[in-house]
């Protein structure tokens, strides 16, 4: 039993990381709340003053800002989408009897380790570019136009070259969670007379249901912060085409240098990650009990 | 009937091998197409057809790319900031780890979800203040500053997973330790740690990867000269003539080392990166 002595070693030890998180979060954010009520600009150092509400009036009815707010949702949407459906499928195949399943388990998983700004620009010039690009060619080589895809469609682009570098998590999370499924009620239910499309339904499924919560909120988690891959690819463009709020809010403080109003969004923006947050915590709390 | 029972179980194995192996091999396609472009003359790099084993492989661009743009000063600041950041923040996590896995408390559940809820606030929500902060404080553009912000950034994570590996050890052997009058220091040096190794070794190598590809703090508070690689690929993205095969030389000498870290450490990654839940 934990005597009195080592409940306060304990509590001497967790210190360091519990103040350096807390002042790592409320500083920052303290600042950032400060600023989002200011008008200050970079380029007009000592002219701040007190704004009110107005950067947030100018943040939310900047018709940008609900173009980001969309964009935001469709990129993270359709990532998940794609990487949960394509795991899952990706999962049973990987989950079956094979040569050398190691190794493409390492060919699967290689997307992972690529860093951001590198499969960006790999996935933008080398295979997405319209003159240039590995899909130019192919689609010359079939008589087709080449399609030109960052201009036409910028953030189903993005979504694409992000969903390439989240496959492999869920992958690899579900065939974890795979792996550990019961053979024998597996087998029993077989024995029992159910097709494979009724034990995939009720037994697999239910299995996986909290693997799937973890993925949902870890890419969640992620996505919500997409910015190299938009930085390095379309800039947020054209026009306000592929901007997400992260980037709307890089572009006002850090282009612009309106601070005040940068971190009104910045303000908007975490508030818009804890409604999220909050609601996946919630569920994944419910599978952590279940 | 047994004879045939194993034909059809290899048929059906040889048709899963042919298409786990199709698919796996489209999935890491970019990686190996940026590795052979990487080999090749820039004009070869966007010839139509494409070429993809018979061209007239050269070195060409690794040359060049390591002259003129100074790629071992930003492989250098990847290394210091990422094996950095880690360490210092498994020195902070380990002490936490333990009293959350040894000493739990009412508390301790409530800790650990706190700590996994600073990873979700959005980074561009302190963008502004950590930009002026290290602008007022001269660690703008320092790798100091990058080793300060990262740690921060994984420490949530670092804990977390600290703590998934040493609730496994069991606390009997602790406490007997304790018995025989070990003081709190060398249960920790002399009984915890060796248990631990392989956990904080796999931490360590998951966190390293995890900083070596961060692209948000690295691009906004390094701008020069400890510029990491992330930051140094994102100047390919305004090209100038040719780069492809000089792009390609430069990710693949980016993505080389992690990558060959990563395929080390794709167990524990899991584990670590959903907070032990899914083991």
């Amino acid at each position: 039993m934990a005597t009195q002595h080592s409940r306060t070693a304990a509590r001497l030890m967790i210190s360091p990381a519990v103040i350096l998180l807390f002042l790592w979060m409320i500083v920052p954010l303290a600042m950032t709340l400060y600023f989002s009520f200011l008008r200050y600009n970079l380029l007009m150092p000592g002219m701040e003053e007190w704004a009110g509400f107005s950067n947030y009036r100018y943040f939310l009815t900047d018709p940008a800002f609900f173009t980001a707010l969309r964009n935001t949702l469709v990129l993270v949407a359709g990532v998940l989408m794609i990487t949960v459906t394509g795991g899952i499928l990706l999962a049973l195949l990987l989950d079956q009897p094979m040569w050398g399943q190691g190794i493409v388990r390492i060919l699967v998983i290689a997307p992972f380790f690529v860093m951001p700004t590198v499969s960006a620009l790999v996935w933008t010039n080398m295979f997405m570019n319209p003159v240039n690009g590995l899909f130019a060619h192919a689609a010359k080589a079939m008589g087709l136009q080449p399609y030109d895809f960052l201009a036409q469609s910028p953030l189903l682009s993005i979504t694409l070259i992000v969903a390439w570098q989240w496959l492999p998590f869920a992958t690899l999370i579900l065939l974890t969670a795979l792996q550990s499924l019961d053979r024998e009620q597996m087998e029993a239910a077989a024995m029992d007379g159910a097709g494979p499309l009724s034990r995939f339904i009720y037994i697999t499924v239910p299995h996986l249901s909290r693997s799937i919560t973890v993925v949902i909120l870890i890419q969640t988690i992620f996505l919500l912060s997409v910015f190299a891959e938009i930085l390095v690819t379309t800039n947020g463009g054209p026009g306000t085409a592929s901007t997400t709020l992260t980037y709307l809010v890089y572009v006002q403080s850090m282009l612009q240098f309106d601070v005040g109003g940068g971190a009104a969004g910045g303000i908007v923006a975490v508030i818009l990650a804890n409604i999220v947050a909050i609601f996946l915590m919630r569920m994944i709390g419910r599978n952590l009990d279940a | 009937m047994p004879d045939m029972a194993r034909k059809t179980t290899s048929a059906r194995k040889a048709t899963v091998t042919a298409l786990a192996w199709t698919v796996g091999f489209l999935i890491f396609f970019p990686v190996l197409w940026t590795f052979l472009t990487s080999f090749k003359t820039e004009g070869e790099a966007i010839a139509a057809p494409p070429s993809f084993l018979f061209f007239d492989w050269t070195v060409e661009n690794y040359l060049t790319v390591n002259e003129r743009s100074d790629y071992p000063r930003h492989f250098w600041n990847s290394v210091v900031i990422s094996v950095g950041s880690t360490l210092l923040g498994v020195l902070i996590a380990i002490p936490a780890a333990w009293s959350l896995a040894f000493v739990p408390g009412r508390r301790t559940r409530d800790v650990l979800m706190w700590m996994l809820s600073t990873k979700m606030m959005p980074a561009v929500g302190v963008l502004v203040p950590m930009y002026l902060i290290f602008r007022d404080t001269g660690l703008l553009d320092t790798k100091s500053g990058l080793v300060g912000v990262l740690t921060l950034v994984n420490l949530p994570i670092i804990v977390w997973m600290l703590y998934t590996y040493f609730k496994e050890i069991p606390a009997e052997i602790l406490e007997a330790a304790r018995m025989d009058g070990a003081s709190l220091r060398s249960e920790i040096i002399y009984v915890l740690a060796p248990m631990a190794v392989p956990g904080i070794a796999s931490t360590i190598l998951l966190n390293i990867i995890l900083a070596w590809n961060e692209a948000f703090w690295t691009l906004n508070l390094a701008a020069a000269k400890a510029a990491p690689l992330t930051a140094f690929i994102a100047s390919y993205s305004s090209p100038e003539g040719l780069f492809y095969a000089k792009l390609s030389a430069a990710s693949t000498m980016a993505i080389a080392p992690i990558l060959i870290l990563g395929w080390f450490s794709q167990k524990q990654l899991v584990r670590g990166l959903t907070f032990g839940a899914v083991k």
